[in-house]
């Protein structure tokens, strides 16, 4: 719940334009208005083609981690297939450790731009790994907030009627051109615990990492980074009473990306 | 990328590798020039009123980049096309392409709108293995170009040179005649950087600011803190100050008359002689400053049309426009013709030399430009960094009756400046401030006139450098009329997602600009965008309203300053439908596109 009120809460303040850009009264006449009757282009050709759709996908994360108490690899991409309005959004994310797969999150979203910078998504999450299945509907922003951080916030709502809401950030701090230290992090909210999957209620958990990445080519970078994966307040205590680790700062190796 | 498209280009690629095979020898020579029948740059001995010009495509390398280029007659640039005034001229275009469509449009001419060669506005495309005649009657003279108006044709290689011999002899007679014509060659594909920019707009942009360099903008800026401050407001906004060109000479070799910088383009003189240059700028997305060091470059045309001669050391070309200059080097030595980027990651060049094969010295290139608060349309109110060439009487002092609410907002002081005070009566299409939306990132808050800067990154550079403001006509406008319109447009676009438009909107969101047959309109361009736009009107003139009162320069492209406002005068005399863009290719393609429709 706290996440959804949080995403609530941002909202204006993402998305709002400032209000003298509205309209004040003042009779303005646009000399290209859109038009009622379309002009009729011979041959039924456009002259721009300016509606086309796209389709990209990133890997930011692909990394081996290693700590003394264990290794781990993890991933973490998006893929979007549409115009510049319209779009259809794949996430995925998950851990592997000890040879079983956690933390595993795939959504699919519909993605609506909606202002200078932002994204509405709206769709499904799925937790699907080792641990049991759990499925959740989203609804969130994604963009470029001020100073040009990068930004997601989503709130979830489960089949069994908890909420979640998940809050992730990046930002780009360009040592060189190609040089580039990027902090990130993900941090994760329930309104109730869920043992079997190592949530606690409240703040759950955090995946954070401090990125450097050398891009040898735009779309092909390699990186080493320290991150820290761990358990906060209840979740915490829910995983030491399971044994488990609570959170491990390690050293990661990885390459980042896209297409 | 359109996904179909990139599927079809990569069917007739692998097509033509096939077929290019056997003749491929030819294809593969080294100067893409040897097909022609003159050496590039150099005119046809005559005029001809009869010219027949065969679209192919054909495997052409530059600097180790191998394209199978859609041009004429097997080279880039096309052939030099020599024209007489008055005349008829017919073309025969044929389209030898395998699967695609093709045109060609006569960029600057005034013409019928069916012979325009702008598919879905002036005729429906020249199918493979047909051939269109474009037929009509020269009524102007000077230096002009053509190009492709299909698919991206046209930033692949299929463009080329148009030069008229005036009726009466040239004010200005030369002993030799050179085109110039600039333009850029990779070998990526135009879907792929399109695409590219769509998932990151600064894909091509190596030169940004970054800790390694705030040592040296500290320095720039008088201390750390304003380089700082500098920075986050930059920040902010969310925009880069180092935004300069979209596509950088990452992937782009910059060329002169087809040559890349180590084939050096030599054009012969003796010394003594008067040399006309008509340079041409026929790339897709770059502005090239130029400037032959040791030579006073006399400008004497400007898009076709001649201006008072303007001595300059150096000027800007904006991306399809043409400007004549005539040189006169006196010594017996090699002399370089220096084309380098604005964004400064490349050149072009070529040598005027006294005998063959010789090089002259290259100069270093000058440092890149930085964005100011004025390309944001902060006016000089920004960070403290007025521009020289821009002071507050220049501000736009838009009181003007009915020119809007938001420019009467500062506009309070009175008018000042040389512009005409329109009629009252007169009709003003005034669309507001753009909204700030997906499509548009910024609204410039106070505009100014910067038709008397030469463009970022060349003030003050020790060096004089050709403005708007200097182009003066040697003859008074044809159409005395003042306008009885004023269409107020905004140059708007969302860097970040790459979109662009006009008043907030893309080409297919947007209705037709409609102009009454015989009608005199002023178009008014406010940039919010932070970056310049040549802005092409097809089949009009566009009478820059610079202060030259009836000896306004007659022109085909304006280049919108960012955080700059302009007018120009437009008569609409020949009915149809006519294209007006954006001319950086990327920015028309993804919206900064209108129909002017002329009935």
């Amino acid at each position: 719940m706290k996440g959804a009120l949080l995403v609530t809460a941002l909202m204006p303040f993402l998305l709002a334009g400032p209000a003298w850009a509205q309209g004040s009264g003042t009779h303005y006449v646009a000399a290209d208005a859109p038009s009622a009757t379309p002009v009729a282009y011979l041959g039924n050709m456009p002259p721009v083609m300016d509606q086309d759709r796209y389709f990209h996908g990133i890997l930011d994360e692909f990394e081996g981690r290693y700590a003394p108490g264990g290794s781990a690899f993890r991933w973490d991409g998006e893929a979007w297939y549409g115009t510049d309005y319209n779009r259809i959004w794949l996430k995925s994310e998950g851990t592997v450790q000890n040879g079983k797969l956690g933390d595993g999150d795939h959504e699919i979203l519909y993605s609506r731009a909606i202002s200078t910078y932002f994204n509405l998504q709206g769709g499904v999450r799925a937790d699907l790994d080792d641990g049991p299945t759990r499925t959740w509907g989203a609804f969130g922003i994604q963009g470029l907030a001020l100073y040009q951080f990068e930004l997601q916030a989503t709130a979830y709502v489960s089949d069994r009627g908890r909420f979640a809401s998940r809050v992730e950030g990046s930002y780009d701090f360009l040592l060189t051109n190609r040089l580039i230290l990027q902090p990130q992090a993900e941090f994760n909210l329930y309104t109730k615990a869920d043992a079997e999957r190592q949530v606690g209620a409240g703040l759950s958990d955090v995946d954070a990492g401090l990125r450097l990445r050398y891009e040898i080519w735009r779309k092909f970078a390699p990186y080493v980074a320290v991150t820290y994966a761990g358990h906060l307040t209840q979740g915490r205590r829910i995983v030491r009473d399971q044994g488990g680790e609570t959170g491990t700062l390690r050293f990661t190796f990885g390459i980042r990306s896209w297409f | 990328m359109s996904i179909p498209s990139r599927m079809a280009g990569g069917l007739t690629r692998r097509r033509f590798v096939a077929r290019v095979g056997a003749g491929g020898l030819l294809a593969a020579l080294p100067h893409p020039s040897q097909a022609l029948a003159t050496p590039p740059g150099v005119l046809p001995p005559a005029a001809s009123a009869t010219w027949n010009l065969n679209v192919g495509r054909s495997r052409i390398e530059i600097d180790r980049k191998s394209l199978n280029a859609p041009c004429i007659g097997g080279s880039v640039p096309g052939p030099i096309l020599r024209w007489r005034q008055g005349d008829t001229v017919a073309i025969n275009v044929t389209n030898g392409l395998e699967n695609e469509d093709t045109s060609i449009h006569w960029h600057g001419i005034r013409l019928p709108a069916a012979m325009d060669g702008v598919p879905g506005l002036s005729f429906t495309g020249i199918r493979p293995g047909e051939t269109f005649t474009y037929r009509f009657r020269v009524h102007q003279s000077g230096t002009y170009w053509y190009h492709s108006h299909s698919g991206m044709q046209e930033v692949q290689g299929l463009y080329g040179a148009v030069v008229i011999d005036p009726r009466e002899p040239a004010p200005e007679p030369c002993d030799r005649d050179y085109v110039i014509l600039l333009s850029e060659w990779t070998d990526v594909a135009p879907s792929d950087i399109v695409s590219n920019l769509k998932m990151q707009d600064d894909y091509y942009t190596f030169r940004q600011r970054t800790a390694a360099s705030f040592p040296a903008d500290a320095r720039r800026a008088g201390g750390a803190i304003a380089a700082l401050k500098d920075r986050l407001a930059w920040s902010r906004m969310r925009m880069a100050a180092t935004d300069i060109s979209d596509v950088s000479g990452i992937i782009y070799t910059y060329l002169l008359n087809g040559h890349a910088p180590e084939m050096n383009w030599n054009g012969l003189f003796r010394p003594g002689e008067r040399v006309r240059l008509r340079f041409i700028n026929a790339a897709s997305m770059t502005f090239f400053d130029i400037r032959i060091p040791g030579l006073e470059m006399l400008v004497v045309q400007a898009d076709g049309n001649d201006v008072d001669p303007v001595p300059v050391d150096e000027f800007r070309i904006g991306v399809a426009e043409t400007y004549d200059v005539i040189v006169q080097p006196r010594e017996d030595r090699a002399y370089t013709i220096f084309a380098q980027s604005e964004d400064r990651t490349g050149f072009a060049r070529g040598t005027l030399a006294p005998r063959a094969g010789m090089a002259g010295v290259i100069p270093p290139m000058d440092p890149r430009p930085v964005r100011t608060m004025i390309d944001m349309g902060m006016g000089n109110m920004g960070m403290g960094d007025m521009k020289p060439g821009e002071s507050m009487k220049d501000m736009d002092m838009s009181g003007m009756p009915g020119s809007g609410g938001m420019d009467m907002a500062h506009g309070d002081m009175p008018a000042m400046g040389d512009m005409p005070m329109p009629k009252p009566a007169m009709e003003v299409d005034d669309p507001g401030p753009p909204p700030l939306n997906v499509e548009n990132q910024n609204v410039a808050m106070m505009p100014v006139d910067r038709l008397g800067s030469p463009g970022d990154g060349l003030e003050e550079n020790g060096r004089r450098v050709l403005t708007y403001k200097q182009l003066r006509a040697t003859r008074p406008g044809a159409d005395p009329r003042p306008p009885t319109r004023e269409i107020i447009l905004h140059l708007t676009g969302n860097m970040e997602r790459y979109i662009w438009g006009f008043n907030g909107r893309k080409f297919s969101e947007s209705g037709p600009i409609r102009l009454k047959l015989g009608e005199r309109v002023r178009f008014t361009l406010i940039n919010d965008t932070m970056m310049e736009h040549p802005i092409h009107l097809h089949g009009l003139w566009s009478e820059l309203e610079n202060g030259q009162g009836d000896y306004r320069p007659y022109k085909h492209t304006i280049i919108s300053q960012p955080g700059s406002r302009l007018s120009y005068l437009v008569t609409a005399d020949v009915p149809g439908m006519w294209a007006y863009h954006c001319h950086l290719i990327y920015h028309m393609d993804l919206g900064m596109f209108r129909t002017v429709i002329v009935a």
